[in-house]
């Protein structure tokens, strides 16, 4: 264990006019993550508020910017910033204190793209579905929700009515599995002003992306798809079929 | 203070509480569900269950085979008609998940594949890569939105139930965002909170599982039943205790002492399986409580080896080869290069026992209800008698699944038939919670909230641990009333409103040592050893079903202490047996008769 410095920024809405950054000291070695170190801060210091929950990886709670970079606190760690080592709350959600965001708008983009099996079929055996039919979205829905993606896109930055990237990975999951019949539903949500058109294919979403979801190349098939579907629909209107 | 008027409330946005919530909103789309939890739903610890879950599935299984796994693996103390039901709708239940979505691994004609699982005779464990619970928790919830009538109070947490006359009528939350209490009220409430594991020092929890729901009933008067039982899982990674799932085992991973020699085999669970051919209820595919207490055996032996002051055997992978590690256990390669810095490909993982689940909760029937009218509790929260003495592995992520779904019909009806009880019955109750937090605010001179919380966990892991005596169990209740007594004493010194963890913590802590105190005295009263329970004082060593095939009832008495009270366990067709693993099983006749 030795001892070094890291950076947090602080915030405080009932005394602070604006975010500040303060230096504390930690012990650490070859394991300690981000968040051991957050949790040694808050043995120091209690008025401390950050999100954690599984400490594996796996809940999404904890992802705050390490040196300006959208990380999981949990599966980041000191090792890997021998020098200097700055946490604060993700950008582009508001802050709320400390290293907590505003995660509503998030959840509002998800639910909106409908992120549920749509087929109405009411049936006591399980669907058939092959692993080639699984490997289509499986990767698609291993999001954890942890908003970094929206942290990295600088679309999302300037527009927070963008569906972004995560909803629109998870409405493209439903979109290629076998036993979905919602697509046509979907559709809309990712044709509209703030669907997938928005994107401009900076890409970092898929680079900060801890669970390898890439949503980037989700939103370019979601384009193609887009695009398929608002030919057919001028057909469909010109009486063309 | 705000006030809102629903019909039910569901306390927990695990795989329990989210079950249960959608199955309350299918009865009727116009009944008002509010579904309270203390983070976001899907940050809920269900999301960390890597291995199964368990129902009859291939035609060469049958529910009598579930049936005697799951009485056999609780060592006879599981209620055996709680379990004929669970048995009967564990199927169905998860099919209902892969209707809604789940992704389910697949066989390649596209049926679903099921896996070997620790204490199952027959491969009935189906998985969802190593994410299981992470798809089901995800499947759940995406489900849940499409429900108007599941309103959600995400970062909302319950302090108090609010009961009147034995008749629930409501919680009592703090809006996590701005400090303000929020008077939920309703018909039904049911408890979906989790387990407790966090009362202990090294454990696979998430930090959210701290016996909250345990403590609000407890306080309640509702009894927490078999309450002693504390499952340890066998590969935690040293010190963090996160979980590498049994699914390596499952797979045809190995334990090996630090001399390489697979110690199993000396414990009863022999003879050695050939490498690459794992076989059920042998070696390393024998119960948790088994292996876990072979683990204790090595250490006094000094068979076990060292990892950074941490006294840890070996879980071997590295002959399932690099490419089919990444294609069946990717989060585990994943964990393992993460927290401990080794490729399972190419060097065996450091792992140790940490607590893992509590087998005991809220007591309640098999329609899930408790003594409080109105009240339900599901999850690893209650006790509905499934798991007895010893959970086996990918029973409890069904078990949220059966028993939420009937938890759900049942407050629904409830909810439907009951008027509501006039909100001047708790007005006091409401104004001393009041009262109770604003004292709450202060500065603490030499202790901390730190060292309270860790004494507690020590004292737990030390008393309570996989062997236990009467000495070192009593030595516990008193350092647990101690800490009890500092606790009353600590005040929280963040005096924000705006998302104060320093105040959850702390009332999280009150929670942790109410149960910390159950499981201890409910232990202290079963002076025999079964399943997890194991003591070592004299003649206290084996099972003893003349005096205790019954369940520990624990309930708080007028001065604070836990009284214990004696519950016989429901036996309907299979009368106690012994409990075989390894060869001694093939001459097992209790099980042909089943
Ligand atoms: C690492 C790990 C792996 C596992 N793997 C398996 C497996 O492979 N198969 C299997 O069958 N089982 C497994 N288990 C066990 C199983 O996952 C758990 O028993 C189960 O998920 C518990 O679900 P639950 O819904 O009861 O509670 P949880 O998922 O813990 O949810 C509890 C909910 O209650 C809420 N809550 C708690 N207190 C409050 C409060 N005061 N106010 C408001 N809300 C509150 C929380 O916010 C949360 O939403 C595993 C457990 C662990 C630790
Ligand atoms: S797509 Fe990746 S980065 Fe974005 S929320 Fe999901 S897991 Fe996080
Ligand atoms: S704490 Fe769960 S993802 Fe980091």
């Amino acid at each position: 264990m030795t001892s070094r410095n890291i950076g947090i920024m602080r915030y405080n809405p009932e005394q602070d006019k604006k975010p500040h950054t303060e230096s504390y000291q930690v012990e650490a070695d070859d394991n300690t993550s981000v968040l051991d170190a957050l949790q040694q801060v808050q043995q120091q210091d209690p008025s401390l508020s950050f999100r954690w929950s599984c400490r594996m990886a796996i809940c999404g709670s904890c992802g705050v910017m390490v040196n300006s970079v959208p990380k999981l606190g949990c599966q980041t760690f000191l090792r890997d910033y021998p020098d200097s080592l700055v946490i604060s709350p993700l950008s582009n959600f508001a802050v709320e204190k400390d290293l907590i965001v505003d995660m509503e708008p998030f959840l509002e983009h998800l639910s909106a793209i409908k992120p549920w099996l749509i087929n109405s079929e009411q049936s006591t055996v399980p669907h058939v579905q092959t692993p080639q039919q699984l490997a289509r979205y499986q990767q698609f829905a291993n999001c954890i929700n942890c908003g970094l993606c929206y942290s990295a896109c600088p679309q999302f930055g300037l527009n927070p009515e963008f569906r972004g990237p995560a909803a629109l990975a998870l409405a493209h999951r439903y979109n290629l599995d076998s036993r979905d019949l919602g697509k046509a539903e979907r559709m809309p949500q990712l044709n509209a002003k703030d669907g997938v058109w928005t994107c401009t294919f900076v890409g970092f979403c898929s680079e900060v992306c801890p669970k390898k979801v890439d949503p980037a190349a989700a939103i370019n098939q979601g384009k193609v798809e887009s695009a398929k579907d608002m030919i057919l629909s001028v057909f469909k209107s010109s009486g063309v079929r | 203070m705000l006030q809102l008027d629903m019909d039910i409330i569901v306390v927990g946005g695990g795989g329990a509480g989210l079950r249960a919530a959608i199955a309350a909103a299918e009865v009727s789309p116009s009944i008002k569900i509010a579904l309270v939890s203390k983070v976001y739903p899907m940050r809920s610890h269900t999301v960390a269950a890597e291995g199964g879950a368990a129902a009859v599935t291939s035609d060469d299984d049958s529910l009598q085979s579930h049936f005697y796994d799951t009485v056999a693996g609780s060592d006879w103390l599981a209620d055996q008609n709680v379990v004929e039901f669970f048995v009967q709708h564990a199927y169905q239940e998860l099919v209902q998940l892969e209707r809604w979505g789940c992704p389910w691994s697949r066989k390649s004609d596209g049926t679903v594949q099921v896996r070997r699982f620790g204490g199952m005779k027959t491969e009935r464990t189906w998985f969802a890569a190593d994410k299981t619970g992470f798809h089901i928790l995800h499947t759940l919830f995406q489900t849940s939105l499409k429900y108007p009538a599941i309103k959600r109070f995400d970062e909302y947490f319950v302090l108090d139930l609010l009961v009147v006359e034995q008749q629930v009528a409501g919680v009592l939350a703090i809006r996590y965002s701005t400090g303000e209490l929020v008077q939920l009220r309703a018909k039904s409430v049911i408890l979906a909170t989790g387990g407790a594991g966090r009362v202990f020092h090294y454990n696979t929890n998430s930090g959210i599982v701290t016996g909250d729901g345990m403590a609000l009933a407890l306080r309640h008067g509702v009894a927490l039943r078999d309450m002693e039982f504390v499952q340890y899982h066998p590969t935690g990674l040293p010190g963090s205790g996160i979980l590498i799932t049994e699914a390596c085992r499952g797979e045809g991973g190995i334990l090996l002492n630090k001399d390489g020699y697979r110690y199993l085999q000396d414990y009863g669970l022999g003879p050695e399986t050939p490498l690459g051919e794992p076989r059920n209820k042998y070696m390393e595919l024998g119960p948790r409580d088994r292996l876990s207490q072979a683990f204790w055996q090595q250490q006094k032996l000094g068979l076990t080896g060292d990892y950074q002051g941490h006294a840890v055997v070996y879980l071997d992978l590295r002959h399932l080869g690099e490419k089919h590690l990444n294609e069946r256990l990717p989060l585990i390669c994943e964990l393992a290069k993460d927290y401990v810095n080794v490729d399972p490909a190419k060097t065996p993982i450091p792992i140790r026992p940490a607590v893992h689940y509590t087998m005991g909760g809220i007591m309640t029937n098999v329609d899930c209800e408790t003594s409080i009218n109105g009240l339900f509790a599901i999850g690893e929260c209650a006790s509905v008698g499934l798991h007895g003495a010893n959970r086996l592995g990918s029973n409890s992520l069904t078990e949220l699944l059966v028993f939420g779904k009937v938890a759900g019909e049942k407050a629904a009806g409830t909810a439907l038939q009951k008027n509501g009880i006039s909100h001047h019955a708790f007005a006091t109750q409401i104004a001393e919670q009041e009262a109770a937090l604003a004292a709450l605010h202060g500065h603490n001179s030499d202790d901390s909230l730190v060292a309270v919380r860790t004494g507690m966990t020590l004292a737990m892991e030390q008393g309570c641990g996989i062997y236990r005596d009467e000495e070192g169990m009593q030595r516990c209740l008193e350092q647990l009333h101690e800490l009890n007594t500092r606790y009353t004493q600590l005040k929280v010194v963040d005096h924000g409103k705006v998302y104060n963890s320093a105040l959850l913590q702390h009332l999280e802590l009150g929670f942790g040592l109410d149960v910390a105190m159950t499981i201890c005295s409910s232990a202290l009263a079963r002076t025999e050893s079964r399943g997890a329970h194991q003591r070592t004082d004299d003649g206290m060593g084996t099972r003893n079903d003349g005096e205790f095939l019954q369940h520990t009832v624990a309930v708080r008495q007028v001065d604070g202490s836990v009284g214990i009270h004696w519950q016989p366990v429901s036996v309907t067709s299979l009368p106690p047996g012994q409990r075989l693993y390894g060869d001694a099983n093939t001459s097992n006749t209790a099980e042909d008769k089943s």
